[in-house]
């Protein structure tokens, strides 16, 4: 287990390295120069633009410059903003926790909605029930999460006026709701329609008839035997999840005006400010790398199956 | 990677994609053997899902590649006396007045049916690119395996490390004009790694089925194991997941069109009709919930189909 | 998520039923499945009788309901689809079609055990073998973890497990073929039950294995002595463990036998194939003999005998009229007990 670990996490690295270099090559591919934007009339001085260059790294070679900011990043140093001269970790401190009480929101939606509809259709498969169930996850599926968030505001904020259309205080709950609720809806969908195709596929295992003919009543049969197995890929899938709830976030930051790592990532874009998009991204290729991990640990826990490899 | 005893390969809608799809073996021949692809045309016929679906992208179709025989409006025209508050005219079916005027005065209704061409030729194209890289890559690291396949899984790694969104943000906006083909081009550098898994697993699968030994013990060529022997029986997921994909990229193509960083004008798209209606929300709402509707009856259509195709090639469902 | 309901009583010790008759008697027991295709008939009047100690060998191809039968005893039907139209089932003399559910699940387990062919498929794949075995006993007898966990160990032993201390913690895909059979087997012994149905319990086996779970088998059978409906299609296996046979056809029973007499002078053409189907060696260089044509299709079986079309003596009879089960008797009317067969000729086929 320890070895698997260890193995799984030096495997990471170059993972990492690679997801990052992408986009760091990407952001700097840009033809727009934030030095230039940056210093706005002062920039028709060329050699105070080249000393400005020089002095933020931006003269080096890209690779090289890449390098300095990986090393930077192991030192927990995710760069320097451009325009507003604030390091990117006090950025990212300052939005991040928006962004995780958000996502927690529509992580506990998602996990508890989606898979109590999945069973509720699963357990009675190609009922009406269930073909209600189905059709309605395909039409939130077919809902980008733009057109649910404007539905719902028009609906919510205009129509009935029962909520403020967009986020005026991000710490209160309420408040988050309905962003959540349009962030949620799309993995929402999806760990309905998971969870139902594996109860129902299960409900048909050789093993389910042994339980019945154990003589185990209903409640221990779905419960212990049904479940258990039916919720491991469930549970897989909720981890990979959680990644794209935050990269989600960017569209539903940006609808409810929610002042989180997706709005300021988009604006740091719009801006093309690289450093504060790279060092953004570089967090998520983190955190999407660690819930994959933990994954794949929670997988052999769930599934005595799978050997460490 | 943990060995998983069965390996299991999610859709985009996140069901498990059964091992069963994969074609190894014909099982116990019914009264008239029948292939899985005329097992599954049957099947499909039969599906209201797959008919309700093919009306509608037929129809889909026709209005992208022949948008002048729905409406005689130029959606490009602005008439700003006609501007948005100007209400729709429920009664006026096909007339430019129809679904109202959007900020700048033009036909909604034009707009959306010119708006069509690009949304469904973003998903087809990013769907034929994906499909097309994404076998090649994974059927070469399923057949070949050792060195060639970790490296080629690692690349997948790297590249199903960036969140797609993210990742098609950053790329798109390196580019100042971005045509449908950019848009294109842009998507399927991210999402083949999703097909190349599928075809990797199928592969993987199918290559230790015994025709294909057999094939190999009669002397035949690499190519031709690959093209005759595996190809034809790798490609019911590859399929499955593609058809259920390109809902979801006419979505992605919408969602980047509505930040601003999709397509640009002088493109008609959806995405970014519903952005530029959305300070009207409250005033002049069907300049957004038009072409909303339009992106949800799309990608709804497709995925439905793609759902379609599913229940009729996996054999378990039935 | 473990919540052990604690219904049950510890069961009657064995033997202070005063009941008489026989452990089981099923009676004209019809089971049909309704599916896309029609309706699939696949028991059409079943008749059986097992006593406490006794071993019923069920043997029919695959499709001929032997298993459906068995399944419709144990009360784990699929329903819908299958239907049971028709039929009692009398267990210890009640009629268990007529009883509540929750009557019958405290049968099952407890008084009538089954054994299934895939052990692999049948034990549950996340949870470690002790705790499937020991759940039997935490459920039907409420005992703690703890205890239904040494309960565990002593019947991996009873079975012969080897080591079962140690590995009463591992999961079922970390045996083999034959110790996973061992484990069905001793899931089905551990309430000590009445009667055990085991449904080819040997055929996903290797020969050599088959023959050590057989005997394990029998012999706690005898031990405890229970009755056993053994489900098969090998006529190998049945000869050496089983009392009487009832051969299976097109969900009808077409012949019973005493073992033994069955094996010597089949009185129906089907067993009568069956038996001449087996290679042997002292015929070593002949032609093998085979049933020529495919089982009948359960949503159109053929009218009167439902062998007709593949039987070397059909004549216009066997296509009209459905044989009962004639009681078979000797060329001289002399009684053969427990002998029937359901053939128009029956006499031509065991005295011809």
């Amino acid at each position: 287990m320890g070895r698997y670990v260890a193995r799984r996490l030096l495997q990471m690295i170059p993972v990492f390295i690679g997801s990052t270099l992408i986009i760091f090559l990407m952001m700097y591919a840009l033809p727009g120069d934030p030095v230039r934007a940056m210093m706005g009339d002062q920039a028709y001085d060329p050699s105070v633009v080249a000393s400005k260059r020089k002095e933020l790294g931006l003269d080096l070679p890209i690779l090289q410059q890449y390098w300095n900011y990986l090393s930077g990043l192991v030192q927990g140093d995710f760069g320097t903003q451009i325009a507003s001269q604030q390091p990117i970790a006090d950025v990212i401190a300052r939005v991040f926790p928006v962004t995780i009480r958000l996502t927690i929101f529509a992580f506990a939606f998602v996990s508890i909605v989606g898979i109590g509809l999945g069973i509720i259709a699963g357990l009675r498969p190609d009922t009406l029930r269930d073909r209600g169930l189905l059709t309605l996850t395909l039409i939130l599926v077919s809902m980008p999460s733009f057109v649910l968030g404007f539905l719902l505001q028009w609906l919510l904020a205009f129509q009935w006026p029962i909520v403020k259309p967009t986020v005026q205080d991000d710490t209160d709950i309420t408040q988050l709701l309905l962003p959540a609720i349009v962030l949620a809806s799309l993995s929402l969908a999806y760990v309905a329609r998971l969870t139902r195709t594996s109860i129902a596929e299960n409900l048909r295992a050789d093993y389910m008839r042994t339980a019945v003919a154990k003589g185990l009543p209903r409640r221990r049969i779905i419960g212990v035997h049904l479940m258990r197995n039916s919720l491991i890929p469930v549970v897989t899938f909720l981890g990979i999840e959680i990644g794209n709830l935050m990269t989600g976030a960017i569209v539903t930051e940006g609808i409810f005006n929610v002042g989180g790592v997706g709005n300021e990532i988009y604006q740091a874009l719009i801006r093309r400010e690289g450093a504060t998009v790279v060092g953004i991204a570089s967090l998520m290729v983190l955190i999407y790398l660690a819930a994959s991990l933990i994954v794949d640990l929670l997988y052999a826990v769930l599934d005595p199956r799978i050997r460490y490899a | 990677m943990p060995d998983k005893t069965a390996e299991k390969v999610t859709t985009a809608t996140g069901e498990p994609i059964p091992a069963a799809a994969v074609a190894t073996d014909a099982g116990p021949a019914p009264a008239k053997a029948r292939s899985l692809w005329s097992d599954a045309w049957h099947d499909l016929r039969r599906q209201p899902l797959f008919i309700i679906s093919s009306v509608l992208i037929l129809l889909l179709l026709v209005i992208a590649i022949w948008p002048g025989l729905f409406t005689s409006a130029s959606p490009r025209q602005a008439d700003l006396a006609k501007h948005y508050l100007q209400k729709p005219q429920w009664g006026h079916f096909f007339s430019p007045e129809w679904l109202g005027y959007d900020g700048q005065g033009r036909s909604i209704y034009a707009r959306v049916i010119y708006g069509a061409r690009a949304s469904i030729t973003v998903g087809v194209g990013v769907t034929l690119c994906v499909t097309v890289l994404g076998t090649f890559i994974g059927m070469i690291a399923g057949y070949f395996g050792g060195w060639i396949d970790s490296i080629l899984s690692r690349v997948t790694d790297v590249f199903l490390g960036i969140p797609f969104l993210l990742g098609a943000l950053v790329v798109l906006n390196t580019f100042e004009k971005r045509s449908v083909w950019v848009v294109i081009l842009a998507l399927a550098f991210l999402g083949w790694t999703q097909i190349a898994r599928v075809a990797r697993g199928a592969v993987i699968t199918i290559k230790q089925a015994d025709y294909v030994m057999a094939a190999k013990a009669l002397g035949a060529s690499t190519t031709r194991i690959l093209f005759r022997h595996i190809l034809p029986n790798a490609l019911a997921p590859i399929i499955v997941v593609a058809t259920i994909a390109l809902g979801g990229y006419i979505a992605a193509e919408a969602t980047l069109s509505f930040l601003g960083i999709g397509l640009t004008e002088p493109t008609i798209s959806w995405g970014g009709d519903v952005s530029a209606g959305r300070e009207q929300l409250r005033n002049a709402p069907f300049t957004l919930i038009v072409p909303s509707v339009m992106v949800s009856v799309t990608v709804l259509s497709f995925l439905m189909f793609g759902d379609a195709v599913r229940n009729a090639l996996d054999p378990k469902l039935r | 998520m473990t919540t052990i309901d604690k219904t049950s009583s510890v069961p009657a010790p064995r033997g202070s039923d005063d009941f008489g008759g026989p452990l089981l008697e099923v009676r004209d027991l019809h089971v049909e499945f309704h599916t896309r295709d029609g309706v699939a008939k696949a028991v059409n009047g079943v008749n059986y009788t097992v006593s406490a100690g006794e071993t019923l060998a069920v043997l029919g191809e695959s499709g001929s309901g032997k298993s459906v039968t068995a399944q419709a005893i144990m009360g784990i039907l699929d329903m819908p689809p299958g239907r049971i139209p028709k039929g009692e089932i009398f267990f210890r003399g009640e009629d268990m079609l007529k009883m509540s559910a929750d009557e019958r699940r405290k049968i099952r387990g407890r008084k009538i055990a089954m054994i299934f062919q895939d052990a692999l498929s049948s034990l549950n794949p996340v949870l470690s073998v002790g705790y499937q075995l020991g759940e039997m006993f935490r459920v039907h007898q409420g005992l703690s973890k703890k205890e239904a966990k040494a309960k565990a160990i002593e019947l991996m032993d009873k079975v012969k497990i080897p080591a079962a201390k140690a590995r009463v913690d591992d999961y079922p895909h970390q045996f083999s073929g034959g110790m996973r059979q061992r484990i069905m087997i001793a899931m089905a012994l551990a309430l000590e039950p009445d009667l055990i149905i085991a449904d080819e319990p040997t055929t996903a086996l290797d020969v050599t294995v088959q023959a050590q779970v057989m005997d394990l088998l029998a012999e706690l059978q005898r031990e405890y002595n229970m009755g056993l409906i053994l489900i098969t299609h090998d006529l190998g296996v049945v000869a050496d463990v089983a009392d009487k046979i009832a051969v299976m056809y097109a969900g009808r029973i077409v012949e019973t036998a005493p073992v033994h007499e069955l094996y010597k002078r089949p009185a129906h053409p089907y067993t009568k194939g069956l038996l001449d189907s087996i290679p042997r060696l002292d015929q070593k260089g002949q032609e093998l003999y085979a049933i020529k044509g495919l089982p009948p299709n359960l949503t159109r079986i053929p009218s009167g005998c439902a062998f007709n079309p593949r039987c070397p003596m059909a004549q216009d009879i066997c296509r009209t009229d459905i044989p009962a089960l004639f009681p078979v008797t000797e060329r001289d009317g002399g009684e053969l007990p427990g002998r029937g067969s359901a053939c128009h000729f029956w006499k031509e086929t065991i005295h011809g």
